[in-house]
Formats: C-alpha cells, structure tokens, sequence
C-alpha cells in the first residue's frame, strides 16, 4: 500500500519538476485547457442562468395561469386563419366570467405601447397594461408602495396607474413616485402603487418591471377605442386544477362566444406549460450546440496535452529507462505520466475556472447568475479526466518501453 | 549457492534480413563475493550479456537461474522487483535523473521498494558517505564531476543492499586516475562482501578482479582466475586462513 503511495508521490513531484523545467512549454499547453475549461464552466453558468431567469420570468407570469387570446402563442395554423377570428370583446369577458366557476380569479387585459414621461425624463414604448382590480390576483405582486387599483377607480375608468420597478428607476430620481402624475401619451395619471423589483429579464417588454398598469376602461378610452381584441388572463385554484380549468374554460368561451358544436374554436387559450414546452425545445438545442462547441474547445486543449505528453515521453526515454533498470514497474511508470498529465491539467483547470468565476461577474449582469459549487467540481473532475485521458496512450507507450532500448536512446 | 547459472544462453538480433548472434551459447555460474571482469573486443556480446544477467532483456533461447529461481518465467513485474532489491547497475554513461540531486538519485530504488522516507533518506545517506560523497549530498549531477557522478550511481546501485553488482565499462567515461579511483571504491566494497561483474576494455581494470572471463562473437573464449589479482576477498581470505 505504502508503496503505491510513495510511487505516486515521486511521479506528482517529479512532474512538478518536469513542468517547471520546461515552463514556457508548460504555459502554452496549459491554455488549451484554461480555455477550454473556462468556456465549459461558462456555458454551464450561463445555461443555468437562462433556466434560472426564465423560471423567474413564468413565475412572475403567474405559474397557475391560463390566458384565453385571440392569439395562440403557438401554433401550426395558418397566420390568416387566426388574423380573420372574431376579436374577444368585454363582453366575451363578462360572459365567460359569469359561467365559469372553477377560476380563482379572471381578468381583462389589453395592451398598448405609449410613451411614459415624468418630468422631462421618459421612456418610449413601454407597454402598458389595461385590466380590472381582479388583474392583481392573477399576479404575485409584491408592492414596494402603494396598492393596486381598486375596483371602484377601475369600474370608474379613473386615471390611476400602478407602475413597475424598471419605470421608478429611469423617471424618478430622488423623488417618491407614490401620488406623484406620470404621463402616459400625454395623459396624466396618479400613481397609486410601486412594484417591487420582479427581475425576470427573459420576458422582454413583458417583464412587470416595465409595465404600467391601468383600469381597462382608460386604455380604451384614450389608446385603443374598442376595435382591439383583449386577451383573458385566467388563474386557476392550484397548479392541479389549471387543466380542469382550462377545459372549463374552452366549454364557457365556446358558450361566450355563441359558437354552435360543429364550428371550430376561434381563441386560444395559451398556457405556460406550452411556453415551457417550447422553451425547452428552442433552448434545449441551443443548450446542446453550446456545450458542443465548450467541448470542441475542450477537445482541443486535450489534444495538445496530448502531444506535449508523446514529446515528454520521447524527451525522457532515457529517464523511463534509468527508473525501469533500477526496478520501476510498468504500473509506475503509467502513473507518473497520467499524474503528469492529469497536474498540467489540473492546473489549467483551476487557472480557466478562475478566469470563468471573474468573468460571470460580467454575465451576472444580464442573467441571474454566478459559477456554482457543483459547477466548480464539474470543471475540477473534468480538467483532470481529461488529462487522464488525454495522457494515457502517451504514458502508455512510456511504461511499455523495452529498458534496453530507453537506455540505449540518445 | 550460485547467484547465477546461465546454461546455453542465445541472444539473437534480427536487423532486417539478418540474424545477429549476439550471444551464442553462454553458460556461466557465478557464486557469492565474486569479483569477476568481462573482456572482449567491442561487439563480442559483454553488454548483451550484463543486460540479460541484470533482467532488463531476455535470452532467445537456453535457462537463466538467478538464486535458483527460473527468471524466464517471471512477469514483467516480478522482473522489475528483481532489478530492484537484487541487483544494483552501473552504466558507462552514469544514468543518473539529471534534475535530481545525488540524494534523490540514489533514493529512488528505495522509493520503488516502498520505505519509507525518513528510512530512505538515511540509507541514501549512508550509501552516499560510503563512497565518499558525504558533502555532495544536494548537488545535481551537473554539478559533480565524472567520477563523483559514477559514485553517486554506484551509491544507488548499493542502496538497496543487491545480491551482485553489474558494472558495464564504468571507467569507461573517465580518465585513468579518476577510474582507478572508482576501481578502488568496487574492491572495497567487494572486500564488504558484494558479488561484483565489471565489463572493460582495460587490462590494467580487469586485473582487480579474482575471474576474468573473455567474450568473442558471443562465445566465451577464455573463463580463468586471476592469479595476480590485488586483494584476495576477504571471506576467501579468512576461509583459507580457517582451513
Ligand atoms: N538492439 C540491437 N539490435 C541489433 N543488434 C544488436 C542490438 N544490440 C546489440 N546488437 C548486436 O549485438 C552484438 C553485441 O553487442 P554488444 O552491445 O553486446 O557488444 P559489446 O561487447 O558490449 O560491445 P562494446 O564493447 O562496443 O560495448 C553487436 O554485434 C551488436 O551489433
Ligand atoms: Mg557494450
């Protein structure tokens, strides 16, 4: 036992000879594997980044929600089909509303794109959102201010607004923006509520953090008229009651919208697990290609470990023929080689996970993300795997060696 | 007991069409505290055969007994042990690790005989003083001269206390008085009890040597005692005495 221990310590020191002997060589081989290390633990960093971010983003969407819309969120029905379906009306709305029993809380939606302004700073496009009081219970808001509108300035179309975190930050320096006007194309409305930051940066323009909302009956009145069709966001009791309460939902529309049994449905009613679904396929690929190219990188590193390995052998004939005539075994011999090869890359692995640490710092800003604990193992078990692999057939040909031929090599 | 009994020992060499008889039916026997000096001209066979006594190559054909132990038929690494605790080289070029210094050097079949290092490092140490390299323990060999290089090689080949010793021209890399100086080192540790085989060109080398065994085209020409060696071993010595 002992002697497996005293073998392998002779090859880890001697290679740390070896390695700092030839140092500027050392270097350049190393770097195939930094890189390669250091883009494997970023793309493994930033994919559970994108994960991270779009969970955040569905559960700020509201994870039990349904949306009934004019627009299916996907489809393999053709564009001018669903452009020629009735717009879903208020109406629609009040009806489905009154026959469905099994939501927790159902509310109108409709969005327009206006140009937000506070005191000479604004913000164009920003989408703003027209709903009812209920809209709220559909959300997981949390309020940093205020409250969201109620029923009342809502039935009455009054010019209030609830604003998002993203909104505060760009048009409020210094002042609290609680009672404060905002204009929303020109028209002023009082801010009645701020919402904490939400950060689920996937969802674009759609993240709350950007958002404006205000009574439905306003974004009628003063940016859409009625000729737009609104969408029904629908949140059910529980995660397990979504599906009853989309088939419900299909039922009562159908009623809503007097649809007789042998016309086809004209809305949609889109959930997230569809979102889910295509994030997966869209996102999965691009997961797959990503780590497909790191691994190329990798790949590359341990290529040139490889042949810096066959001339360390070569270079060192006579060596492996010194240790195998004064009772080296083949088994030795190996070891010293992988240890060699496994040190180098170890070394590059921990440099490459060094500079991918400090670089998704830089990452962390556009995605919720930092190098994990399981990431660093992942990237310390690999760098030395592929030395491991990357050295065996160089380390192999060392510890088969004829003795009399190494000795006898110039 | 003999250390060695090679009985009709071939080693044949293919270079392209060629067959090289290198070795062509040794048979030796040699017994413990033997100094014995190898003789012949260059190609005779004198490093075939020190390759084939010191199990770093195998005969072609014919039995090699080493402690009464058939050696054709150990693995690879039953092989390795044996170059490891029962025999000690000593090449012409030294063969030393370049980046190491003497005491690493002479440590390292220690190291492959699994001792530990406190143990290692004093027996390293003691095999260094013995052939008189005590104060050039941390030196690298680039930092010795010719012949202390060839005592630290010949401190590792003893370090491990080996059955015999092969020696293949170790004075051949050094001039005369540097060699004599080395041959002085092998009678006295010959005269400590170690089985020595010395390969030289020089007669005046051969001449410490109590056998002196002649190759030619890988026969042996000539297997004799020699009368005017220097030292009588001293086991030989106190037999004689005793008888
Ligand atoms: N690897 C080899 N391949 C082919 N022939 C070889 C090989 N090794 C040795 N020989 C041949 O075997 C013969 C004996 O060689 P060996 O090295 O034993 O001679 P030697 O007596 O030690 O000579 P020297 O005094 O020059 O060292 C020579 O003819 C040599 O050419
Ligand atoms: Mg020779």
């Amino acid at each position: 036992m002992n002697r497996y221990w005293f073998e392998l310590k002779e090859g880890v020191l001697f290679s740390l000879k070896a390695i700092k002997a030839n140092k500027a060589r050392s270097m350049l081989t190393t770097l195939g594997i930094v890189i390669g290390i250091c883009s494997v633990a970023l793309m493994a960093t930033a994919i559970k980044g994108i994960d991270r971010a779009f969970e955040q983003g569905i559960s700020a969407l509201g994870a039990d929600n349904l949306w009934i819309d004019k627009w299916p969120w996907f489809t393999d029905e053709e564009w001018w089909k669903i452009r020629n379906r009735r717009n879903l009306t208020m109406e629609n709305y009040e009806k489905y509303k009154s026959l469905a029993k099994k939501p927790l809380a159902v509310a109108p939606t409709l969005w327009s794109s206006c140009k937000v302004q506070y005191n000479g700073h604004y913000i164009e496009d920003t989408l703003v959102t027209g709903s009812t009081a209920d809209y709220v219970k559909t959300t997981n808001f949390d309020f940093a201010q205020g409250r969201f509108y109620s029923e009342i300035e809502a039935d009455g179309a009054r010019d209030v607004a609830v604003v998002g975190n993203d909104i505060v930050e760009n048009l409020f320096k210094h002042i609290n923006p609680l009672d404060q006007y905002i204009e929303v194309d020109r028209i002023k409305f009082k801010i009645v509520g701020v919402l904490k930051k939400q950060g689920s940066n996937l969802l674009g323009d759609f993240n709350p953090d950007k958002q404006v909302y205000i009574p439905i009956g306003a974004s009628i009145k003063y940016y859409t008229g009625h000729r737009r069709s609104i969408a029904i966001v629908v949140r059910a009791k529980s995660t397990a009651q979504v599906k009853e309460t989309a088939e419900e939902a299909e039922e009562m529309m159908r009623r809503a919208r007097g649809l007789k049994y042998n016309q086809e449905n004209d809305f949609s009613i889109n959930q997230q697990e569809g979102l889910m679904r295509n994030y997966n396929q869209t996102v999965g690929v691009i997961k797959l290609v990503g780590l497909f190219i790191t691994g190329l990188s990798l790949l590359v590193g341990a290529i040139g470990i490889m042949n810096i390995m066959f001339v360390s052998v070569k270079e060192r004939t006579r060596e492996i023929g010194i240790r195998k005539a004064i009772g080296a075994k083949k088994r030795t011999i190996l070891s010293q080689f992988l240890a060699e090869a496994a040190l180098i890359c170890l070394i590059g692995g921990m440099i490459g996970l060094t500079l991918a640490i400090v670089l998704s710092m830089g990452i962390n800003k556009f995605l919720p993300t930092s190098v994990q604990m399981d990431t660093v193992f992942l990237a310390i078990t690999i760098s030395i795997l592929t030395g491991i692999i990357s050295g065996f057939v160089p380390a192999y040909t060392a510890a088969k060696m004829d003795p009399v031929d190494a000795l006898r090599y110039e | 007991m003999n250390i060695i009994n090679i009985e009709n020992i071939t080693r044949l060499y293919e270079v392209g069409a060629e067959e090289v008889r290198a070795l062509d039916g040794v048979s030796l026997a040699i017994g413990k505290n033997e100094y014995v000096a190898i003789m012949g001209p260059s190609g005779s066979g004198k490093s075939t055969l020190m390759n084939i006594l010191g199990c770093l190559d195998t005969p072609s054909s014919g039995t090699y007994l080493f402690k009464n132990i058939q050696v054709s038929d150990m693995t690879d690494n039953q092989l390795a042990e044996i170059r490891n605790r029962e025999i000690g080289f000593v090449f012409q070029t030294f063969n030393l690790l370049p980046r190491s210094d003497s005491l690493h050097n002479v440590e390292l079949p220690l190291i492959y005989a699994g001792i530990p290092s406190s143990q290692r490092k004093e027996m390293a140490m003691n095999a260094l003083v013995s052939v008189g390299l005590g104060d050039r323990v941390h030196h690298k060999p680039n930092e010795l001269s010719g012949g202390q290089r060839q005592r630290v090689a010949i401190a590792r080949a003893l370090v491990t206390n080996p059955a015999i010793i092969l020696a293949d021209e170790p004075t051949g890399n050094l001039d005369s008085k540097t060699g004599e100086d080395i041959m002085t080192v092998f009678a006295e540790i010959h005269r400590q009890g170690n089985t020595i085989i010395l390969v030289t060109h020089e007669e005046y080398i051969a001449e410490h040597a109590n056998r002196i065994i002649r190759l030619r085209d890988g026969k042996i020409e000539k297997d004799e005692k020699n009368s005017h060696s220097h030292h009588a071993p001293l086991t030989k010595a106190a037999a004689m005495t005793g008888s």
